[in-house]
């Protein structure tokens, strides 16, 4: 009995080593493949330069950046600050009119997905507004709205919060839709009234389809900010884009794509949080690390 | 109480018809012109070939739907809505996922107006009534098949319904597991009195746990013949198929039963072929 105990021990060591070797050959080639693809870059953007003319190299780093480059301008952005001020202020503010954006397209989603999924009469009759709304190329509202509410935070705000909207009304709405019949009429025989419905059922349903809406919406929220920023600001990190944009600074940038792919980074592990904390009653599904 | 159920039949169908119209207008009838009394303390079987309207007599009697023609009265009062004297357990998993077990038993009494503390007392005793004591906090995801079937019961019962309604309740659990399950009802059953309607399509399950056996025609379901289940109780579901009289009592019923299976079964045979 003991034998066959150390055999299996012996067995589950061996698994755990495979498991960590294959672990560090991931974080190895993963490291590999970007040091390859920045390297290469840094690398053709150098190669058959004659004199000052940058258009005789391979790539030209003038129209396409170089990571050397962009590096160097992040550094000067964080020593001397951008041309509209520190590069913390140009952050908070997009980060700002992002969060805010986000928030407000989450809950009025919430709100509207849940009331039109539940009934059926005003769907009926909002429908299809709401789906020539959503077929609209809803970005060009930023210009709608930086002439109506300026080029403060505001005009920003509410881009974001057209963008955002939709994404998560449809996914609540569709999570209601969705609700298991049985689960409805086990809960109307069990005793529960229209709101204890919505509070008990539908919107512990409809919850994972919204909390997967968040990853997308998100990522439309920060897009928002950025084009707002972009038709007219004084701040944010869109504005600095359009600047060395305007500046044929490729490397600027690249500089501050760099910075919005960290928020986003950032802000999807919070939200992957915030999931897995309130939807613990799920199978694994979630918690897996292949995710990673 | 008694004296309501001095007075009459428990569940009473009268002449009931239910249409369902789909959405492209087509109508389907799933009952036409059925007749069903339970008494009460009753134990109901009603079986059926598949697509009958079994789960539909249900519906009706429970007030999730309403009948197109045709009265339903509980305890002498018609039914317009989902009444509070009715527990339904459902063929499918329907307990909460997001609920622990011990918030999916509690549900009732909450829903109910019960303060939680309330509830919660008297949902760790059903629990440990159906022999889950332990598993108050495991989510649904957790238990087996059985163990989620015995979730539903508990919940189910702890509004102590004098109406019970069951739609093919085992029909998703492995033999062992179902005959316990079954052996289990009775006793919660005896214990209860509520009458119980019982849908199945198992003709041995039905007579194993029933008073009465009903068989229902191939769809559009209608009454094609009630039978006594004179089987002495308290029974043992795992034996009680052994005994010469339950032979009989299945072979009479099966005689019936065959050919409205047999209907059923040439139906779906024309549906696959066109």
């Amino acid at each position: 009995m003991a034998q066959t105990n150390t055999v299996a021990d012996d067995l589950d060591v061996a698994r755990a080593r495979a498991y960590q070797r294959r672990r560090r050959l991931v974080l190895i080639l993963r490291f590999a493949l970007a040091v390859f693809i920045v390297g290469s870059w840094e690398m053709t953007t150098r190669v058959g330069c004659h004199g000052p003319d940058s258009a005789t190299c391979v790539v030209d780093p003038f129209f396409f950046g170089q990571p050397s480059g962009i590096w160097s301008q992040l550094v000067s952005w964080v020593q001397k600050g951008t041309a509209q001020g520190p590069l913390w202020e140009q952050i908070a503010v997009t980060l700002e009119e992002t969060v805010l954006g986000f928030a407000i397209g989450v809950i009025l989603g919430i709100i509207f997905g849940v009331a039109l999924g539940r009934n059926r009469l005003l769907s009926d009759v909002l429908g299809p507004y709401i789906n020539v709304l959503n077929a609209m190329p809803r970005i060009v509202l930023g210009s709608i709205f930086a002439i109506a509410l300026g080029l403060d935070i505001q005009s920003k705000v509410a881009l974001a919060v057209v963008l955002v909207f939709f994404v998560v009304f449809f996914n609540a709405f569709q999570g209601v839709r969705e609700v298991d019949r049985d689960l409805l009429a086990n809960a109307r025989i069990l005793g529960a009234s229209q709101s204890q419905l919505s509070r008990h059922v539908i919107l512990p349903s409809a919850l994972s389809w919204i909390l997967a809406s968040l990853h997308t919406s998100f990522g439309f929220a920060l897009v928002g900010a950025i084009v707002g920023e972009y038709l007219g600001a004084r701040k944010g990190i869109g504005l600095m884009i359009a600047t060395a944009q305007g500046t044929f600074n490729a490397n600027g940038v690249f500089a501050a794509m760099f910075i919005l792919a960290v928020l986003a980074i950032i802000a999807e592990a919070l939200i992957m949080r915030l999931e897995n904390f309130l939807i613990k009653w799920r199978p694994n599904a979630i918690n897996n690390p292949a995710t990673m | 109480m008694r004296e309501a159920d001095a007075k009459g039949p428990a569940i009473e169908l009268r002449g009931v018809t239910k249409r369902f119209v789909s959405p492209s207008g087509k109508s389907f009838t799933a009952l036409r012109d059925l007749d069903l009394t339970v008494a009460a303390g009753e134990f109901c079987a009603v079986v059926g070939p598949t697509g009958c309207g079994k789960s539909t007599t249900l519906a009706l009697i429970s007030g999730l739907e309403p009948p197109s023609v045709g009265t339903i009265r509980v305890f002498g009062e018609p039914v317009r809505s989902v009444g509070r004297s009715v527990g339904y357990v459902f063929q499918r998993d329907a307990v909460f996922p997001w609920k622990s077990v011990l918030d999916n038993v509690a549900m009732g009494p909450r829903l109910r107006g019960a303060d939680t503390e309330k509830a919660n007392i008297q949902a760790r005793e059903w629990i440990a009534r159906v022999g889950l004591a332990g598993f108050e906090l495991y989510y649904p995801h957790q238990l087996s098949g059985g163990m989620r079937k015995r979730v539903a019961l508990a919940q189910t019962l702890i509004n102590q319904p004098r109406i019970l309604l069951m739609d093919e309740p085992f029909s998703a659990l492995d033999v062992q597991t179902r005959a316990l399950m079954e052996n289990e009802l009775l006793e919660l059953w005896a214990s209860t009195g509520a009458s119980v309607v019982f849908v199945t399509h198992d003709l041995e399950e039905a007579i194993g746990l029933a008073d009465r056996v009903v068989v229902i025609t191939a769809g559009p379901g209608t009454v094609k013949g009630t039978y006594r289940v004179d089987l002495p109780r308290p029974r043992n579901i795992a034996e009680v198929r052994f005994q010469p009289r339950f032979i009989e009592i299945y072979e009479e019923i099966w005689k019936d039963l065959r050919d409205e299976v047999l209907v059923s079964y040439e139906r779906s045979k024309h549906l696959v072929a066109s």
